[in-house]
């Protein structure tokens, strides 16, 4: 080994506290862009492959009934390659293991059991025979969570029938790769089956032989899918259901879509402040380090090496640096990866489970590592090549400071000497101060960041969902109604109170702009669910979202078209404009809805409040109501959803803890070495005038406790800005994501940066208590 | 006369690598109440190493030392700090003036630590730079500066004023200015000053004269008539 490589070797175990802490920082950055954008991109690659492999349509629609010659007309529209019509229905599963009627939905697979869209990918099993009336395939999901396996039996509830399925299969499915059955809050995977039987077998028994009341169409390569959408909507006016939608709305894709959107962004932002970080603190120690051995650079040049082998030897000591971040942060990036998979995998599912950790990828964030890292180094290294031997050799003059902002804000007659010392150091680099606050700030706004939206879940589930919903009992119907159901439901022994609500869906116009919502229908005095406040005696109140994307005002007339029967098509009147979290839609009377559907009166959904203690007994008797498609308690259901992202929750947030404590560690370990350097013979000075260690390191630290004074309240604004900032691109029709972070994240975030620093300067603090004051201050520099 | 500090026997050993090298072996001192004592040497004749004993910044080996009548040879860091603190002025070849610091910030960093300190302008006024009081040491030059240093050390009103190569890094003009200022000190405030020097004409200004050498205190000399350091020449 050259004399300069042992330099190197040596400088690197000198050190070792500032390397591994800057590896350490950078091998975070490493593991997330790894982590992140390996699992996007297996994620992707699953999702594009299953979605070719398995035929996922490119449009689907919901209808109430339309004859099997509609299939073929939608066949011949142009652009249209291929259509597959089946029945889809929800009706209820009462499974014994279950307290709550469960939601199952039939979908339907031609005779010959292959589906030519969204073609089903059987896991274990078989598919059902052609003839057979009961066999069924059921969502791989549902039978893991409840431990089903072929051979066993599905209780259902086909148009009013008990009916004891056999599984034969279990499978999945492109257009479930997210199990929701979009009733209800959320999605429960124990409570929602989606069941694939034969044509023949489910069409007698909810009457539809010869037709179908679902559609799934393949468009031809390059065509235009809102022409499809509006051709197939031509096609089907006049037979009911919903309009057609594009892939983009449908529901498992645009969960999945979201999803991988938002980690796109996060394979972006986390990393970019990590990698930030870590060229600061290289800045910073190499920088140091030039500083300090500038007689040793001196003598090497004098003796006849070449800036540009200096340089390197530099550069060297920063590669070696972000190669032990490199084996740390890309081994465990690879182990994280793996990791999320898994985790997405239970969410996500796909026929297989790819762990690709692209060999692209690695190459490309070690490059964006050492890119960074040689940045840093950069400015230091460039001061080497402007030393003149014979210059470096002299010690640096005296560090000139002047009287600033200390002396402006009138602080310099009021403060002691020594809090007048921490105050001109950091005037003295201002930059290199408001770096490490602003580095802080990202390492606690990192934490909030990734806790933000369970915080903001549970508020909108503790505060805004129970705030307005008071019922135990959400009974689904499979369709609307008559009133009297309600009367029925409020029989049950048990059952305390009972109200029904009315959903239909329309198509509301504004001009040229439109959007598919749902108007709720309420009794004016419903206790359980109330109304928004000023709800009309006739007309709508609308959401403040949908308000502003149809750019409708109050007292406006809008055009709403019934997405029931022929698409009847009514003008109404705006009321009122109400803040809401969740989405777009309109409320209104139930009895005034009806009279605007001139129906009946009628209820799509019945809440019940059930005496203490009884709950149990209305579930077991509501397994017995044929109209019911699902029951979902609240307490269960919010319960469910705490399960699913607890586990996942506290493992982030581990990790998100330890990344925003190597980043402040980083940063106040390396600032406190760097400043016991390069101050140690002031320091040391104090000591002989008489200070005692506590006030020296009051000194030394005062810095360092103000650059974390001033970057955790920095931080939570930052976290709170980045909570923000995200929120805007959820997309804002589905949900609106209130911005709330509770008051434990913000403490643990700011222990967090507290205590790394307190343990770095307690590290730093050790060597403060063994300095030399005699060799100190024997030297002249 | 009384004596403000008394050392016997005093022997100081130091690893240096793989050697062990004696820097003090057996040395006798004692310190008057007020008087200038100059400590003579060359370099490595162990000065140094004995001003650090007897300034409580080192320790012996073995030997005593007791700063009026009160034992320092056993006295653990604290002790040694709270020593320093009330007791011990320091004057080094180097300044050591806290860059950041203007001259009276330089002083005051003292004064606020003290029991019954000057007035940091007070201090400098007694050395000569009462008009350049909100300086910093980059705006001084090595003449000033050392005259901050010796304000800061007798700020405190110090028992013990302790200079090591005070001139070392002056020039003679300069050297002479400091060594007036200490002598003035010596003078009007009555503080016990130990002067180390190598540089033997200084020895003139010194009502005693130590000579070390090896390790050893190797000469006493006693002057009945100081000269007054604006008379020295080297």
């Amino acid at each position: 080994m050259s004399a300069l490589g042992t330099k190197m070797r040596r400088d690197l175990w000198r050190l070792k506290g500032q390397v591994l802490t800057i590896a350490l920082v950078l091998a975070c950055g490493f593991l997330a862009l790894i982590m992140l954008r390996s699992t996007y991109q297996s994620l992707v690659a699953a999702r594009d492959a299953y979605y070719v492999d398995y035929r996922f349509g490119d449009v689907f629609a919901r209808l109430e009934r339309a004859p099997d010659a509609v299939g073929q007309r939608l066949e011949a529209l142009p652009g249209v390659a291929r259509v597959y019509t089946r029945i889809v229905e929800d009706i209820m599963v009462p499974l014994a293991t279950e307290p709550d009627p469960i939601t199952g939905r039939i979908v339907t697979i031609p005779d010959d059991g292959v589906a030519p869209l969204g073609a089903l990918y059987l896991r274990s099993g078989r598919l059902p025979v052609a003839g057979s009336a009961d066999e069924a395939v059921i969502l791989e999901q549902f039978a893991s969570a409840h431990g089903l396996v072929p051979g066993d039996r599905l209780p259902a509830v086909m148009n009013g029938q008990l009916r004891q399925l056999r599984i034969v299969g279990i499978a999945l499915s492109p257009e479930y790769v997210l199990a929701m059955s979009g009733r209800g809050f959320g999605f429960d995977q124990r409570a929602f089956v989606v069941i694939w039987m034969l044509h023949g077998a489910v069409a007698p028994v909810f009457r539809l032989e010869g037709g179908f009341n679902d559609v799934v169409i393949k468009a031809e390569p390059g065509a235009s899918i809102p022409a499809v959408l509006d051709a197939v909507d031509r096609e089907l006016t006049g037979y009911g259901g919903f309009h057609a939608v594009g892939r983009d709305r449908q529901m498992s894709n645009y969960a999945l879509t979201g999803e991988l959107d938002s980690l796109r962004n996060l394979a972006l932002i986390i990393p970019a402040v990590f990698l930030g970080v870590a060229a600061f603190l290289v800045n910073v120690v190499v920088s140091r380090l030039v500083f300090l051995e500038r007689t040793q650079i001196a003598v090497l040049k004098a003796v006849g090496f070449t800036d540009r082998r200096i340089a390197l030897h530099y550069l060297g000591l920063v590669a070696s640096i972000a190669l032990i971040g490199a084996v740390l942060g890309v081994s465990s990036g690879v182990w994280a990866s793996h990791w999320m998979t898994d985790v997405y995998a239970d969410f996500y599912r796909f026929p297989t489970r790819v762990y690709s950790v692209s060999p692209r990828v690695v190459v490309v964030t070690l490059a964006i590592g050492i890119l960074a890292a040689v940045t840093g180094a950069l400015g230091a290294v460039f001061r080497i090549a402007r030393m003149p031997p014979a210059q470096a050799m002299r010690p640096p003059a005296p560090l000139a400071y002047r009287k600033r902002l200390a002396e402006w804000l009138g602080l310099g007659r009021v403060l002691s000497p020594s809090a007048l010392m921490v105050v001109r150091e950091i005037e003295r680099r201002p930059v290199r101060f408001l770096f490490s606050v602003a580095g802080i700030a990202m390492g606690i706004g990192m934490f909030i960041f990734g806790r933000f939206s369970w915080d903001s879940f549970d508020y909108l589930l503790d505060e805004i969902y129970l705030r307005e919903h008071h019922e135990d009992l959400t009974v689904t119907l499979s369709r609307p109604v008559s009133a009297g159901a309600i009367r029925e439901l409020a029989k049950l022994p048990g059952v305390e109170l009972a109200e029904g609500e009315r959903t239909v869906g329309v198509r509301i116009h504004a001009g040229s702009r439109w959007r598919d919502i749902a108007i709720t229908g309420y009794a004016p005095d419903a206790e359980l669910h109330p109304p928004p406040a000023g709800l009309p005696d006739e007309g709508v109140l609308v959401t403040d979202q949908l308000a502003e994307i149809l750019q409708i005002r109050i007292g406006d007339l809008v055009e709403v078209e019934i997405l029931e029967g022929d698409w009847p098509v009514k003008e109404i009147v705006v009321r009122g404009v109400v803040d809401e979290a969740f989405g777009i839609q309109g409320h209104a009377r139930a009895d005034w809805l009806d009279h605007l559907l001139r129906v009946e009166p009628r209820v799509s959904t019945v809440l019940l409040r059930v005496a203490p203690g009884r709950l149990d007994e209305v579930r077991a008797r509501l397994k017995e109501v044929p109209a019911v498609v699902g029951v979902t308690s609240t307490e269960r259901t919010l319960q469910s959803l705490r399960e699913q992202t607890g586990g996942w929750m506290v493992t982030m947030t581990l990790i998100l803890g330890l990344s925003a404590a190597a980043i402040a560690v980083g940063i106040v370990y390396n600032n406190a070495r760097i400043a016991l350097s390069l101050r140690s013979r002031d320091l040391a000075t104090l000591r002989v005038l008489g200070f005692t260690r506590r006030e020296i390191s009051a000194v030394l630290l005062g810095e360092l406790g103000a650059q974390v004074v001033c970057g955790v309240p920095l931080g939570l604004l930052v976290g709170t800005w980045w909570a923000q900032l995200f929120a805007l691109t959820i997309d804002q029709e589905a949900m609106r994501l209130p911005v709330h972070i509770a008051s434990t994240t913000y403490a643990i975030a700011a222990a967090i940066a507290v205590v790394s620093g307190a343990v770095s300067a307690l590290l730093v603090r050790r060597k403060l208590d063994r300095l030399d004051l005699v060799e100190v201050l024997k030297a002249s520099d | 006369m009384s004596a403000i500090i008394e050392c016997h026997a005093l022997t100081k050993r130091y690893q240096m690598g793989e050697v062990e090298v004696a820097a003090l072996r057996g040395v006798d001192v004692a310190l008057t109440e007020g008087e200038l004592v100059v400590l003579l040497g060359a370099s490595g004749s162990g000065k140094s190493t004995l001003l650090n004993i007897l300034g409580g910044l080192d320790v012996c080996t073995t030997g005593e030392v007791a700063y009026r009548g009160e034992d320092l040879t056993h006295a653990d860091p604290d002790e040694l700090t709270v020593y320093r603190r009330h007791h011990v002025g320091f004057v080094f070849q180097f300044y050591n003036l806290i860059p950041s610091l203007t001259a009276r910030e330089n002083v005051a960093l003292v004064t606020e630590i003290a029991d019954d300190p000057m007035d940091p302008a007070e201090a400098l006024e007694l050395v000569g730079l009462g008009d350049r009081l909100d300086h910093f040491p980059a705006q001084l030059s090595g003449g000033e500066q050392q005259r901050v240093a010796v304000a800061r050390a007798v700020a405190k009103r110090p028992d013990l004023l302790l200079c090591d190569e005070p001139t070392g890094a002056l020039d003679f003009t300069t050297g002479v200015r400091v060594l007036e200022v200490l002598e003035r000190v010596n003078r009007e405030l009555g503080t016990t000053t130990v002067i180390i020097t190598h540089n033997a004409p200084i020895a003139a200004m010194g009502r005693r004269v130590i000579t070390l050498a090896d390790g050893l205190v190797a000469n006493v000399e006693t002057h009945t008539e100081q000269v007054a350091a604006a008379g020295l020449r080297w």
